[in-house]
């Protein structure tokens, strides 16, 4: 059996409400509210990084279930907000850990590179080349000033470790769908990405989530009533219900993972945070359906058992994401160009 | 900070990796080579430990005047914490606004940037510590 050994989250303290970037760019305050289903989103303090944020990720689920260093055999940590564009964040995590023989390193894929993390340590790990190995999603996620992304774009990450022995949560399988659609980039040396506006949604959201959850259920023989639980990637609040509704899973089944309207879009941190909120309290034997969407653009969808094994599991030895969420502090639009480094000074 | 000095101590300022003394059992962060109180039995024999990183602000000051590379984040708080394996650290206090802090808080350490050699240069990373959420709301 391959699957989640144990799992850590990290949502930085501070958040900022919608309604205050709202009326900063002088739109109406409910705007961000009723047409992303954004309330609020995290911000990271001004020391905080998706490096920062991968290691307090991962030492939370160290506390859950504490693994030696030495038999870690492989760190991916996907992210689009490396905090350097040459030197990995792979060999600081390995250094923390004290994981020295890991295959290490950064993968990027829009938002879906820390799900891709996680197939890669679930094939090593089932290939019999590691024992265990560590798959991070982190981000500290950029959004042009006054554009639909800084209502959204957050700070977030979690942490799963991948193996063989006391699996808290089985991964049956996983697919992948890809194509070449730019809905979503940053070329080289910008700061801040660019978008297709809508065509962000249909083209590219909506066809590779819905291809990659249809290959997975084709693949598996499942149903969406098979499943307890549902996580989709989360740009926004509402795509998730639109796209769930589209491939016939309910609300109730989506809700526990949908972190969105109140943390924003993390990126390669919103699928793998969302099923982290679901492993939370989840009981043996739920089933469910977690499916990534990374711009450019592709879909990573994972069907996963939850075991008996989380009966014995220590899941109250760390943080939980929903406390994570509501331990926070506000701050307003001046503070928060402050700590992203947005405010432009004379070298 | 000069690259080569900062790698050097990479371990424990990033995972609070101190050093004990195996004949009296003294923890010393940051790592000693040689024990100040057994001296030359204890040369060549300390052994490295690994702090909790929890412990308590046994005091604080708050900076008003940063230090370089600290000015978006003034004013901040800086504290001597003590550790309840013996040490005490002085670290920096984060996630709290300076009128919320106090003598007795319990804290713990976490992982952040503490500076960066400009834009172009590297980014040092180590501990900082934040109130102990777990332990206040007890």
């Amino acid at each position: 059996m391959v699957g989640i050994v144990t799992y850590g989250s990290y949502i930085p303290i501070y958040r900022i409400k919608s309604a205050e970037i709202a009326r900063m760019w002088g739109d109406k305050p409910e705007h961000p509210e009723k047409g992303l289903n954004i309330l609020e989103k995290s911000v990271p303090a001004y020391d905080e990084d998706a490096a920062t944020i991968a290691v307090e990720a991962l030492r939370n689920a160290l506390r859950r279930k504490n693994i030696p260093g030495e038999k870690i055999g492989a760190i991916f940590v996907g992210s689009e907000s490396h905090p350097y564009a040459v030197k990995p964040t792979a060999s600081l995590i390995a250094e923390v850990i004290g994981a020295y023989r890991a295959h290490a390193a950064d993968l990027e894929f829009a938002c879906k590179a820390g799900t891709a993390a996680m197939q890669n340590v679930y094939a090593m790990v089932k290939a019999g080349m590691i024992e265990y190995g560590v798959a991070i999603g982190t981000d500290t996620s950029q959004g042009q000033p006054g554009d639909a992304l800084d209502f959204s774009a957050s700070a977030g990450g979690t942490a799963f470790i991948i193996g063989k022995d006391e699996v808290i949560a089985e991964i049956n399988d996983t697919v992948s769908y890809v194509t070449d659609t730019p809905d979503f980039w940053r070329r080289e040396g910008q700061r801040y990405p660019s978008h297709g506006g809508r065509f962000t949604g249909e083209p590219a959201y909506f066809k590779h989530i819905i291809s990659a959850a249809k290959i997975l259920m084709e693949k598996v023989g499942t149903k969406p009533e098979d499943y307890d639980y549902a996580v989709f990637h989360q740009p926004n609040g509402k795509f998730p219900y639109r796209v769930g509704k589209r491939l016939g899973f309910t609300k109730e089944q989506i809700k526990q993972g949908l972190l969105t309207p109140y943390i924003g879009n993390t990126y390669s941190g919103a699928t793998p945070t969302g099923l982290s909120a679901i492993l939370d309290v989840a009981k043996p034997g739920d089933r469910i359906l977690a499916v990534s969407f990374g711009s450019g653009a592709g879909s990573d969808a994972f069907d996963i058992t939850v075991t008996d094994e989380i009966e014995n599991f220590n899941r109250d030895a760390a943080p939980k994401v929903w406390d994570m969420i509501n331990r926070k502090k506000y701050i307003d639009y001046a503070t928060y160009l402050k700590f992203r480094r947005m405010i432009v000074e004379v070298d | 900070m000069v690259v080569p000095r900062f790698w050097r101590e990479r371990r424990h300022r990033y995972s609070l990796i101190g050093t004990r003394c195996p004949v009296c059992g003294t923890v010393y962060f940051p790592p000693r080579n040689v024990c100040p109180k057994c001296g030359r039995k204890s040369l060549g024999k300390m052994e490295e430990f690994q702090l909790s990183g929890k412990g308590k602000i046994y005091s604080y000051t708050i900076v008003h005047q940063n230090v370089l590379g600290y000015k978006y984040q003034k004013p901040y708080i800086m504290a001597i914490i003590e550790t309840p394996e013996g040490p005490k650290i002085t670290a920096q206090i984060v996630d709290i606004e300076p009128e919320e802090v106090h003598i007795g808080m319990p804290v713990r350490a976490v992982f952040r940037r503490i500076t960066e050699d400009g834009k172009a240069g590297i980014i040092q990373y180590g501990y900082k510590f934040v109130p102990d959420w777990e332990e206040l709301e007890k």
